[in-house]
């Protein structure tokens, strides 16, 4: 029989560890970064304070800007257009039709490649003189053109479709799963009333996917500010720095460019911008399970 | 069998005096190089001393440095690092690099090596790093078949250059093979401004990052210039790597390329004989400048002693003319010491090799910095974001790109 000081310390001992080596690896961190981003580090870090003299650098960098305005492009793009089709896929599955779990696979599957792969890929399918316009004109259309890929004001579209076409089966299989959730005999209901089905979608079913859209929000977005390999496999951030990203941003300062205090600035601002998502998310999920 | 007696014994007495151990950061892999790394170790594993290769993959040496910092900032250096250029003097001023004075003071480095590059090898005046080799920049590469069909002459002047290439254009061969890389956008840039501008005006404005030459009107025409060339590329180039550009060189679907003589190994690798099957040519209008990026290996202080021996050992050694041969033989590029026989070089080396000490003497030796080798890095990047964004952009003026340039080199 357990006494009743084990029944005390045992959990907490056995939490212990985790719990100190999160609080060290994840929480230390982010608070060193936080550190270096009001130090003057170059090279190596250092500890001389210059208050927020890195910040207003960072912010008077027209390549930081070229950063949020393509974050802002390719979040609301990637994030938006991969739900939007997602959801349209799986209602289309949704219909009961024949060889499910095979189409099922078939979109999940980019998933299942790493964006390593995804940017690479489209690399090749979106250049001009391999992919997609190579082929056209091969095929007899020789005034087809298709040169996004290298042309700096729409290069970022390029990441977008790559992004979507690599989240769009994630998203299906989520929304997929949510739909079956869903009670029948509402539907049922609801035909019964005469209701068209575009109209029992629209209404009742779409309207209770509700946190499924909420937790698809969460995981789309925050691969979307993250996002790095696949910018650097499709366009390594280019031309020029056309397609960077913070991340990429951050990347370059702090690792190739010696100013480790100007990147551990952009990480924080990356990381105020994911805690501005995930906060009141979390928010309303702890006064969910309350009530 | 006794002098190998000897030499055995020898070795084992000098292994017992001072055997050491050197640990070797470098991205040395491709076969040429391997091949050179391990001569290196074998001249020092004569002398007895243990040799641990630090070989962290990636070309551009990225993550390399990464590893390098953290080993430093944990008080674990190895003995001797690839840094190049200004970073040398950044490294030095953390306090973390050893002087060599001792063995460059022997070998009379300061007699041996042009006065630009002993400079960058110290810090305050004692040497903390050895140089390995010279690679020139502002090359021109051509094919010659290409040239021959056209009735070509390899341009001058960048007058020269535009006129050829129209002609190259009217054949539908691309003019100009190029690799829309930031540094590359660079390279070209900085083979432009020494064309128009001259040795001393590159010197004030891309290395002393002098505001008044940044905004001059010799600066507005290189913009205009380098501008003038994009037409001359092929639509393809954005992202390209390099060595793909050099390529459609080897190939023939595109007649020239600006790029520092790493080149000269893809064209040998395919089988290529310089003079004959291609022509190396300094960039248009700088022929009497010698723009250089020269890989050099920093030396970090050691807490042993054997090890410090060892170090200065391996420093020696990478100086000597043997290791300066073979290495720079199988880089394709030369010799970092000057007055070494060049024999047993291709012409491309020896006309490199010329043009290196007489333009040393001249005063237009010059650091190349699109390859780290003139400002800061943090300048440097800021610089190669500008040219790189006005090289793709079609709505900047050179008048714009000119505010941007400057506003760039104020960057710290």
């Amino acid at each position: 029989m357990p006494s009743r000081a084990r029944t005390l310390w045992l959990p907490k001992l056995v939490i212990a560890p985790s719990f100190v080596l999160s609080l060290l690896f994840i929480y230390g961190l982010m608070a060193w970064n936080g550190v270096l981003s009001l130090s003057a580090s170059r090279m190596l870090p250092n500890y001389e304070f210059v208050g927020l003299a890195q910040y207003e650098a960072l912010f008077e960098s027209e390549r930081w800007w070229v950063a949020l305005r393509n974050l802002g492009i390719f979040g609301g793009l990637f994030v938006g257009g991969g739900m939007a089709l997602g959801l349209l896929l799986a209602i289309l599955l949704d219909q009961k039709i024949r060889l499910e779990g095979l189409l099922r696979t078939i979109y999940l599957y980019p998933m299942a490649l790493s964006f390593i792969v995804t940017g690479t890929a489209w690399k090749w399918i979106l250049n001009p003189g391999l992919g997609l316009e190579h082929l056209v004109q091969e095929w007899g259309f020789a005034d087809f053109s298709f040169g996004w890929l290298v042309d700096p004001d729409m290069a970022i579209y390029c990441v977008v479709i790559a992004g979507i076409w690599q989240s769009a089966g994630f998203v299906m299989a989520l929304f997929l799963a949510g739909l079956r959730g869903i009670d029948d005999s509402i539907i049922k209901a609801a035909q019964v009333d005469g209701a068209s089905l575009p109209r029992i979608y629209w209404r009742i079913i779409i309207p209770s996917l509700r946190p499924v859209f909420f937790s698809t929000l969460m995981v789309v977005s925050h691969l979307a500010i993250k996002s790095f390999d696949l910018v650097m496999a499709l366009t390594a951030g280019g031309p020029g720095y056309a397609t960077d990203l913070p991340a990429t941003f951050m990347y370059t300062m702090a690792f190739s460019r010696g100013q480790i205090g100007l990147g551990a600035a952009s990480a924080t601002i990356m990381l105020a911008t994911v805690a501005a998502i995930v906060v009141p998310y979390l928010y309303s999920e702890l006064r969910g399970t309350r009530r | 069998m006794a002098p190998l007696l000897t030499a055995l014994s020898l070795s084992l007495a000098a292994q017992l005096a001072t055997a050491g151990e050197v640990e070797v950061l470098h991205w040395w892999t491709s076969g040429g190089e391997a091949k050179a790394a391990q001569a290196l170790k074998a001249s020092l594993q004569a002398k007895g001393h243990s040799w641990k290769d630090f070989a962290v993959a990636g070309g551009g040496g990225d993550s390399a440095m990464t590893v390098l910092k953290s080993r430093v900032v944990s008080g674990n250096a190895p003995a001797a690092a690839q840094i190049k250029g200004p970073s040398i003097q950044d490294w030095a001023r953390e306090g973390v690099l050893a002087s060599i004075d001792e063995v460059a003071r022997a070998d009379k480095w300061d007699e041996l090596l042009p006065k630009v590059v002993s400079e960058q090898m110290k810090y305050r005046g004692s040497y903390v790093a050895v140089p390995v080799n010279v690679h020139r920049v502002n090359w021109l590469w051509i094919n010659a078949d290409v040239f021959k069909r056209a009735g070509l002459k390899p341009p001058l002047s960048w007058d020269d250059f535009f006129s050829a290439a129209d002609a190259l254009k009217k054949l539908g061969i691309t003019p100009l093979a190029h690799g829309g890389q930031n540094w590359q956008d660079l390279t070209l840039f900085e083979a432009v401004v020494l064309g128009v501008g001259g040795a001393d005006f590159y010197a004030k404005a891309l290395v002393q990052l002098d505001q008044s030459s940044l905004t001059s009107d010799t600066m507005e025409r290189a913009l205009a210039t380098f501008k003038r060339l994009k037409p001359y590329t092929d639509k393809n180039a954005p992202g390209r790597d390099w060595n793909l550009a050099t390529a459609m060189v080897i190939k023939g679907e595109a007649a020239m390329q600006i790029m520092g003589d790493w080149a000269k190994g893809e064209f040998v690798a395919a089988g290529k004989q310089p003079g004959k099957d291609f022509l190396c040519v300094a960039a248009p209008g700088s022929a009497k400048s010698f723009s250089y990026n020269i890989d050099s290996f920093a030396m970090f202080k050691l807490k042993n002693e054997a090890n410090s021996r060892a170090q200065k050992d391996l420093a020696a050694a990478i100086m000597a003319p043997e290791f300066q041969e073979l290495f720079n033989l199988n880089k394709g590029s030369i010799p970092a010491r000057l007055g070494m026989k060049m024999d047993r070089f291709d012409d491309c080396a020896k006309t490199s090799a010329q043009d290196f000490a007489s333009s040393a003497k001249a005063g237009s030796l010059l650091p190349s910095i699109a390859h780290g080798m003139a400002v800061p890095s943090a300048a440097e990047g800021a610089i190669k974001d500008a040219i790189s964004q006005y090289w793709n952009s079609d709505r900047l003026s050179a008048r714009d790109a000119m505010k941007k340039l400057a506003a760039a080199a104020r960057s710290k």
